[in-house]
C-alpha cells in the first residue's frame, strides 16, 4: 500500500488551490489567451494586421529605404515565394529533422526522469543541482566541443538539442509530478489500485497541464539551439541560411528566412495552445 | 505498547460492552482492542487508543465527536487504507489489511477527478478494479436519476455545485453495490439546507439497500437524524465516551428535528461530548 496513506489523512478541498505553481512559466499563458469571439472581431484584427504590414511597405517605398537595409514587405514576399523550394525548403527540412529527433529524445527522457525522481525525494534533491545547471547553461556553447568529437553531421546538432529541450521538459514535468494530492490517491486506493493505475489515472492526469507547459517551453528552446547551432558548425538548415544570406547583402532572403523561422514558431505555439485546451483546461 | 497490554483488559471489559452491536443481529464489522499512534516531532500523539466497536449488518451507525477525537482515523482505519498501531478491524469475519471490495468509502468534499466529466467519473471504480460497468449501467442510470443528476452526465466537476457533487459522489460509490459504506464528513463543506437534503437523500437509500453505514461527522443533529446509534468518542487519546441507540421512528422528517423528543438526546449528547462521559443525572 502507498506509505504516503498509512500514517496521514489527507486534507481536502486543497486540489485545484495551487495557482502559484513554481515553474518557468504558468498554465494560464496557454489556457487563458483569448480568441476572436466573431466575424467581427476577427475582420478588426485582419484589418489591423494589413495596416501595419501596409505602413510599413509605404514607409520604405516614401522614403526609399535601401534593401540592404531593409526590404520592403511586398519583396520578401515575392522572394519567399519565389525562393522557397530551390533556396530554402531542403534547410528547413534539415533544420526540423535535428530539431524534432532532438525533441522527441530530450522530451521523453526529460518526462521520464521527471516521473521517476518525484517518487524519490533524497535522489530528487541530489540531481536537481545538475538539472538547473542544464537549464542555466546555454546549450549552444557545448556544441563546438561536440563537432570537434563527432564532425559536422547531425549528431551534435540533435544532441545540444536534446540537451536544451530535456532539462527544461523535466524541471516543469517534476513540478506537475510533485502535486501529490492524497485525497484522490485515497480514493483511487480504495478501489485497491496498484501504485501503475494511481500513476496512471491519478498522478500523470494531475501533472499533465505543467507537462504541457514543459513541452511548449522546451520546444521553444529547441528551436532557438537547433538555429544557433548551425550558425556555429553546419552546412545545412536555416540558421547557416541567414549567415550566409547576411554575408551576401542578400536581405530579402535573410527576412524571408526570419519570416520561415517566425512561422514555425508561431506553429509550435498554436499547437501547444490548443493541446492546453483540450487537456488542461480543465484546471483553470 | 507492553503497558497497554497490562492495562488493555481492565478497560475493554468496559467498553465492549458499550461498543456492542445490537443483540441477536449478525455482525457485518468489528473493531477489535483497536490503538492508533502517530508520530510527531514533539512525541506520539495517541489518536485512539485500545477502542471495541461492532457494527451489525444493515445498521446505521454515526462516529459523533469534536475535532481530533480521531474519528476519521478510526474510519480510515476501518477502511484498510490506515496502518493501525495495535489491534485489528474484521469485516464479514476476517481482518482488514488493506482496501477492500466490499467497502465504499464516500470523502470530506466530494473528491471527485477534476480531468474528468460526471460519466467518465463514476466510471472510475470499475476502471481501477477493471471490471466491466456494462451489467451496472441500468443501475447506474437509476443511481443518477434517484440523485437527480440525470443530464449532468456529461459536465465536469466545476460546473457542478457542491450538493451535486456529493450526490455524484454517493452514485461513484453506490454504482459497484459494496455492502459497507464508509463516510468520512460527507456533508461538512455543504451549506444548511443542502445538508438537510444530503441527510433525507442518505436516509432513503439506506433505507431501501439495507446497507450497512458508518457515518462521521461532528454535527449533533446529523448524527441522531441519521442514526441507529450515534457513538460519542472522546478527545486524546480516542475512546468510545457513550453510544446513544436512537429509536425514533423512520422515516424520520426534518420536522422531527424540532420535536421535544429530539432536542432532549441531542443536549444529552451535547452533555456527553463537553464531559467527555455519560452521567445519566445530568438532562
Amino acid at each position: 500500500m502507498a506509505s504516503e496513506l498509512r500514517e496521514t489523512i489527507p486534507t481536502f478541498g486543497e486540489s485545484g488551490k495551487e495557482e502559484n505553481d513554481v515553474g518557468l512559466t504558468n498554465m494560464s499563458a496557454l489556457t487563458s489567451a483569448n480568441v476572436a469571439k466573431s466575424w467581427g472581431e476577427v475582420g478588426l484584427i485582419i484589418l489591423v494586421a494589413v495596416i501595419v504590414v501596409g505602413s510599413l511597405e509605404f514607409v520604405c517605398r516614401v522614403f526609399d529605404v535601401p534593401t540592404y537595409t531593409f526590404p520592403r514587405p511586398s519583396l520578401i514576399a515575392t522572394t519567399l515565394w519565389h525562393n522557397f523550394r530551390p533556396l530554402y525548403a531542403h534547410h528547413l527540412w534539415v533544420t526540423i529533422k535535428v530539431l524534432t529527433i532532438g525533441y522527441l529524445i530530450g522530451g521523453s527522457i526529460g518526462i521520464l526522469l521527471a516521473a521517476v525522481i518525484t517518487q524519490f525525494p533524497f535522489v530528487e534533491k541530489i540531481i536537481t543541482p545538475y538539472i538547473l545547471l542544464l537549464v542555466m547553461t546555454p546549450m549552444i556553447a557545448l556544441v563546438p566541443l561536440l563537432v570537434q568529437k563527432m564532425g559536422f553531421g547531425l549528431s551534435p546538432r540533435i544532441i545540444a538539442v536534446a540537451l536544451a529541450v530535456g532539462p527544461m521538459v523535466m524541471i516543469n514535468a517534476s513540478t506537475g509530478f510533485r502535486r501529490t494530492d492524497l485525497a484522490k490517491i485515497a480514493l483511487a486506493r480504495s478501489y485497491g489500485a496498484s501504485t501503475f493505475q494511481i500513476f496512471a489515472k491519478v498522478r500523470f492526469p494531475l501533472a499533465l497541464p505543467m507537462i504541457i507547459v514543459g513541452l511548449m517551453v522546451g520546444a521553444i528552446f529547441g528551436m532557438l539551439t537547433a538555429v544557433g547551432a548551425e550558425f556555429i558548425a553546419s552546412s545545412e538548415g536555416l540558421g547557416t541560411r541567414l549567415a550566409f544570406f547576411s554575408s551576401r547583402i542578400k536581405m530579402a532572403d535573410f527576412w524571408a528566412v526570419i519570416v520561415i523561422l517566425a512561422t514555425m514558431g508561431i506553429l509550435i505555439y498554436v499547437f501547444f495552445f490548443w493541446v492546453g485546451k483540450k487537456w488542461a483546461s480543465w484546471q483553470s | 505498547m507492553a503497558q497497554d497490554k497490562v492495562t488493555a483488559p481492565l478497560r475493554s471489559t468496559r467498553s465492549s460492552s458499550v461498543g456492542a452491536a445490537p443483540a441477536n443481529r449478525e455482525i457485518a464489522m468489528k473493531v477489535d482492542h483497536v490503538s492508533k499512534h502517530y508520530k510527531t516531532n514533539t512525541g506520539y500523539v495517541h489518536a485512539l487508543e485500545d477502542l471495541d466497536l461492532e457494527i451489525a449488518k444493515g445498521e446505521f451507525v454515526c462516529i459523533l465527536g469534536p475535532s481530533g477525537c480521531g474519528k476519521s482515523t478510526l474510519l480510515w482505519g476501518m477502511s484498510g487504507l490506515h496502518d493501525l498501531t495495535s489491534g485489528q478491524v474484521m469485516l464479514n469475519g476476517t481482518p482488514v489489511l488493506g482496501p477492500r471490495s466490499e467497502i465504499g468509502m464516500i470523502f470530506q468534499e466530494a473528491n471527485l477527478l477534476p480531468w474528468r466529466n460526471l460519466h467518465q467519473n463514476i466510471r472510475f471504480p470499475f476502471e481501477i478494479k477493471k471490471i466491466d460497468s456494462a451489467p451496472y449501467e441500468k443501475r447506474i442510470k437509476g443511481l443518477l436519476d434517484e440523485v437527480g443528476l440525470t443530464g449532468f452526465e456529461s459536465k465536469f466537476p466545476r460546473e457542478l455545485s457542491g450538493g451535486m457533487q456529493q450526490r455524484a459522489s454517493i452514485v461513484r460509490c453506490l454504482s459497484y453495490d459494496p455492502d459497507v459504506i464508509l463516510m468520512d464528513e460527507p456533508f461538512g463543506a455543504l451549506d444548511a439546507f443542502t445538508r438537510d437534503e444530503m441527510n433525507l437523500l442518505i436516509q432513503k437509500i439506506w433505507m431501501e439497500t439495507g446497507k450497512t453505514i458508518i457515518f462521521v461527522t461532528h454535527n449533533v443533529t446529523e448524527a441522531i437524524f441519521l442514526a441507529d446509534r450515534v457513538v460519542v468518542m472522546t478527545p486524546r487519546p480516542g475512546r468510545l465516551a457513550h453510544v446513544f441507540p436512537i429509536e425514533l421512528p423512520r422515516p424520520r422528517t426534518i420536522e422531527q428535528t424540532f420535536s421535544r423528543e429530539f432536542i432532549e438526546l441531542v443536549l444529552k449528547i451535547k452533555e456527553t461530548i463537553v464531559r467527555g462521559t455519560f452521567v445519566p443525572s445530568s438532562v
